[in-house]
């Protein structure tokens, strides 16, 4: 895929910074002690700290705070030991405060890199600006009546981490897999499920185009996407405006944008919804947050295995293709799976399993890994009837569906069926002499020389045999018995 | 004795021997409460909870129980958040507000066994030096000039708590000082009121001002009683990130530890042109009297402290602009319809603030903005930082500094009103140590010509309170004040 896209007066080249927002998996909110379980009803989950009672005062939830800072070694980032909460100062309904919480001059991890996986199997390093806490607003709903608008504070101080990319991607693939991997290292820490339907992960895209190597455009900020899909849907659409607008002979205006996932278009906010001067200070409320560097090595030598690191690993050790090996560790429960099937096993094997067989099966049923129809145990069974020579691999397959269906173990199916491999010679020969006896002037004509015919043979005889037939010992005996 | 002429300290000796009762007690003073109504020092009487809890203290004394404050009946200042109780910071914008919580500070005193008679008068969210920005109305000061029939101010924002207290119809009050508003107004009406250490009190239910300044504290009538109310209001509080993680010390036993060989600063700066001939002359005298009782005076300088005030009214409001945002007409409080969201928060905050707060919104709001936030903000950060340094190199010599409070007794209600400036500059000499965090006291120290009380104000180093109430004492002791206003119970 080309990172150029084509305009009218030649090639143009896309700038895209992704702003991420992830929520904090925490069970009590950034600053106050209530609950954040999402789908509670509206307003239930509100302390007097939320919905910014007279008097009430923020305490930091140190829980959030590990939390950020173990995402920020998970990126590869710096974890200050200083940093300070800010008030971005604005008036809405759903902001009870009248401000937001957030760090602005000193967060709390500066820099980091995350690493793309790209389908070719090669990998592309996007930098990360930096890391910072703030605490979500609450929802406005705007259709539940004609002349108002309800509020809903369940999600006021929920904690987020905002993740800022360096303008590093070149194409909405990139942006789409940079989220994606972003969100598999915050889950492999535990530290955001990054479920974008939920909104504990949404994206803020900034993007600018530019002739090639010639000076950076000026860009626009798309708020609020809230699916890799629709991230992926906004940059195009926005980078094609951008180029009709420019060769229109007009210019880029710097604006906040929202995506209409309707249309798949942008449009520009109206110039009220943004003209906030933000009036950000230190919260006088708030001690700078101080954090220990002993801690903070605490916490790295606890990391979990990351994405990258498992990677390396199943290449290294597994042998397996760079592709293949990011497939299966992208998501934590996927790679988990697959070492226990691999475990023991031909770990190449067990990854065609996983990757061709099981992934068909998933994606058929719309099923996630957790929720498989076939346990790693049952598969890994299923293998190992293969390696053993109990069935062969055209069977494995058919045994593979009937697991599916039914849910019993291999062994089972294998037995009730009827299916075990035949590698009886005698067997074999005989059903061989069969196939001959049927096709006399085949034989006649492989005799004669056309050697190509052999797969005929194999195809009978496996027919013959209700395809268990051993096909090494097949082939082995079809050659002796066919030869002139 | 009148009981709403005891001390604290004197009642709670009475109230432990069963010499009289808290109903006696909290009666009378209900009845002072009524009597000096005309005062407007009360936005809410809860004369009904004062006899129930007195009924309860009763009880609990009889049984030789009861906490440090048992049975002694107190007003609170209407900027503490009290659990069911009316709480309005003198503005209208939290018409009809009961809060579903009690301030820290004000559960402590509960817990002591104090009695709430009601909720007291104060400058609007505290902002005033003159309880002129009341949407209550003013208070009047229950001094008046010697042969004068005006009205006086009681000084603020803790207006209202002073002017309880002088008039008798409290034992002692809670107050809180950004800039001065326990000093100032306990020096308007010869009282005391210390100001502890910023992180001392928790503010945790206290509507917020200005974030980094605010501090409770108590006005009483002597210095031993602000002593026994601030050792019943101080302490951590882990629902404040900015409460001192630090043991409170005994402020009873501190008071009488006497003041011999201590070193008292005298600061230069502190000489200001015009402060009339009357306050330099008490300052004097105070100065003797610490020499007299053992101390010594020593010059001292605080070379940034001419741009306390004006660093003050850009911090102060800075944080004010941020802080009052949440009184926009959605959750609590007033509300006045508009036909947008935005034209219902204009409405609002038109009718629910009042001038001056308005004023210090805009202030604050401008220091903040883009492309002024470097000039003002920062800039201001930088020289309170600064002010700090002064006091931490002045303390390296000396344990206690001495100023007068105000540079001048109480004035004239409608005074002042027409210049914003002339009334910040009450605040002039208790503004430095506010930005530095640090405590201080006002104490009586004697009557001006035309007979109205003036105030000397004692300042310590951080945590220091003890010392700070030790050298109070002993200018209380030898002011030996006893004068009385004439609007009193």
């Amino acid at each position: 895929m080309s990172a150029l896209i084509k305009g009218e007066t030649g090639e143009w080249e896309v700038i895209i910074g992704l702003e991420i927002h992830a929520q904090v998996i925490s069970k009590a909110k950034l600053f106050s002690g209530a609950a954040t379980a999402f789908g509670a009803e509206p307003n239930t989950q509100v302390s007097t700290v939320d919905a910014g009672f007279p008097g009430m005062l923020p305490v930091i939830n140190g829980y959030c705070v590990e939390q950020a800072v173990k995402t920020g070694l998970g990126i590869n980032g710096t974890v200050n030991p200083h940093s300070v909460f800010d008030r971005k100062n604005y008036f809405y309904a759903d902001l009870p405060q009248g401000y937001q919480i957030s760090q602005y001059q000193q967060p709390i991890v500066s820099g980091g890199s995350v690493l793309l996986d790209m389908p070719d199997g090669t990998t592309r390093t996007i930098g990360v600006t930096r890391l910072h806490m703030e605490q979500d607003a609450g929802k406005s709903l705007h259709d539940q009546h004609p002349s108002q608008s309800y509020i809903d504070l369940n999600r006021s101080g929920v904690a987020l981490m905002e993740i800022v990319s360096e303008p590093d991607m070149r194409t909405a693939e990139e942006a789409g897999l940079y989220i994606k991997k972003l969100r598999s290292i915050m889950r492999y820490l535990g530290t955001c499920d990054g479920n974008m339907e939920e909104g504990s992960l949404r994206c803020d895209c900034n993007v600018s185009v530019r002739k090639p190597g010639g000076e950076l455009g000026t860009r626009t900020e798309t708020k609020n996407v809230n699916s890799v899909r629709y991230v992926m849907q906004a940059i195009e659409y926005e980078a094609r405006r951008q180029v009709e607008v420019i060769e229109g002979g007009g210019t880029i205006k710097q604006e906040t944008r929202l995506f209409d996932p309707g249309k798949g278009t942008t449009r520009a906010m109206r110039s009220k919804e943004h003209a906030h001067d933000y009036r950000y200070f230190p919260d006088p409320d708030l001690l700078p947050l101080e954090i220990e560097p002993a801690w903070i090595e605490g916490l790295r030598k606890g990391l979990p295995e990351l994405p990258d690191e498992r990677k390396a690993r199943y290449i290294a050790d597994y042998k397996l293709t760079p592709y293949d090996a990011g497939v299966l560790v992208a998501e934590q429960e996927t790679a988990q799976f697959y070492e226990t099937v691999a475990k023991g096993r031909d770990p190449k094997l067990a990854s065609n399993w996983v990757t061709t067989e099981l992934f068909g099966v998933l994606n058929r049923q719309r099923k996630a890994i957790q929720d498989s129809p076939v346990t790693a145990k049952a598969l890994g069974g299923l293998i190992d009837l293969v390696s053993d020579g109990t069935i062969n691999g055209r069977i494995a397959k058919e045994v593979f569906e009937a697991m599916v269906e039914t849910g019993k173990e291999a062994a089972a199916i294998v037995e009730e069926k009827g299916l075990r491999q035949v590698s009886d010679t005698g067997a074999i020969e005989k059903a061989i002499a069969e196939v001959m006896a049927k096709n006399q002037d085949k034989v006649a004509e492989y005799r004669s020389g056309k050697e190509k015919l052999l797969g005929f043979f194999v195809g009978q005889t496996m027919k013959a045999t209700g395809g268990k037939a051993n096909p090494g010992v097949v082939n082995e005996l079809l050659k002796k018995m066919l030869a002139p | 004795m009148a009981l709403t002429h005891m001390s604290i300290a004197e009642a709670r000796d009475a109230l432990k021997a069963k010499k009289i009762s808290s109903a006696e007690l909290t009666g009378a003073h209900l009845d002072a409460m009524a009597k000096t109504r005309g005062l407007n020092a009360f936005v809410t009487e809860t004369p009904e909870r004062a006899r129930a809890d007195a009924a309860r203290a009763d009880a609990a004394l009889a049984k030789g129980a009861g906490g440090a404050l048992e049975g002694i009946p107190l007003g609170i200042k209407d900027l503490f958040c009290t659990e069911g109780v009316l709480t309005t910071a003198g503005s209208h914008i939290l018409d009809g507000f009961k809060p579903p919580y009690e301030s820290t500070v004000s559960a402590k005193l509960w817990q002591a066994g104090a009695i709430m008679l009601g909720k007291l008068n104060m400058d609007e969210f505290a902002m005033g030096s003159s309880n002129m920005t009341s949407h209550h109305g003013p208070v009047k000061n229950p001094w008046r000039r010697k042969g004068g029939n005006a009205d006086l101010v009681p000084g603020g924002s803790s207006g209202g708590s002073a002017a309880a207290v002088a008039a008798r119809s409290v034992m002692g009050a809670t107050a809180t000082d950004t800039g001065g508003s326990i000093r100032q107004p306990a020096a308007f009406t010869g009282t005391v009121g210390i100001k502890p250490t910023y992180g001392r009190c928790s503010r945790w239910g206290i509507v917020a001002f200005a974030s980094s300044l605010d501090q409770a504290g108590p006005i009483a009538r002597t210095v031993m009683d602000s002593a026994i109310m601030l050792q019943a209001m101080s302490g951590y509080d882990p629902k404040d990130s900015t409460s001192a993680d630090l043991a409170v010390p005994n402020f009873e036993a501190a008071v009488e530890r006497g003041v011999k060989g201590l070193k008292i600063g005298v600061p230069r700066e502190y000489r200001i042109d015009g402060t009339p001939k009357e306050i330099q002359d008490l300052w004097e005298q105070g100065i003797a009297w610490l020499k007299d009782a053992g101390a010594t005076p020593v010059e001292i300088t605080l070379p940034h402290t001419k741009y306390a005030l004006p660093v003050y009214y850009v911090i102060a409001p800075a944080e004010a602009s941020s802080n009052l945002a949440r009184y926009d007409g959605v959750r609590f409080g007033l509300r006045v319809p508009g036909k947008t969201l935005d034209e219902m928060y204009e409405n609002t905050r038109a009718a629910g603030f009042g001038a001056e707060v308005r004023r210090r919104i805009l202030i604050g709001t401008y220091v903040l903005s883009a492309g002024y936030y470097d000039a003002y903000y920062l800039r201001a950060q930088r020289v309170r930082t600064l002010i700090a340094r002064d006091f931490t190199e002045a303390y390296k010599t000396v344990d206690a500094i001495l100023t007068p409070a105000t540079p001048s007794a109480a004035f004239a209600v409608g005074e002042k009103m027409d210049d914003p400036i002339a009334m910040y500059l009450n605040d002039v000499f208790t503004v430095p140590s506010s930005l530095a965090g640090l405590p201080g006291i006002s104490v009586p120290g004697g009557l001006t010509a035309d007979g109205l009380p003036l105030g000397l104000q004692v300042l310590g180093r951080a945590f220091d309170e003890e010392t700070v109430f030790a050298v109070g004492r002993a200018l209380e002791r030898a002011a030996n004040f006893t004068a009385t206003p004439g609007g009193m119970a």
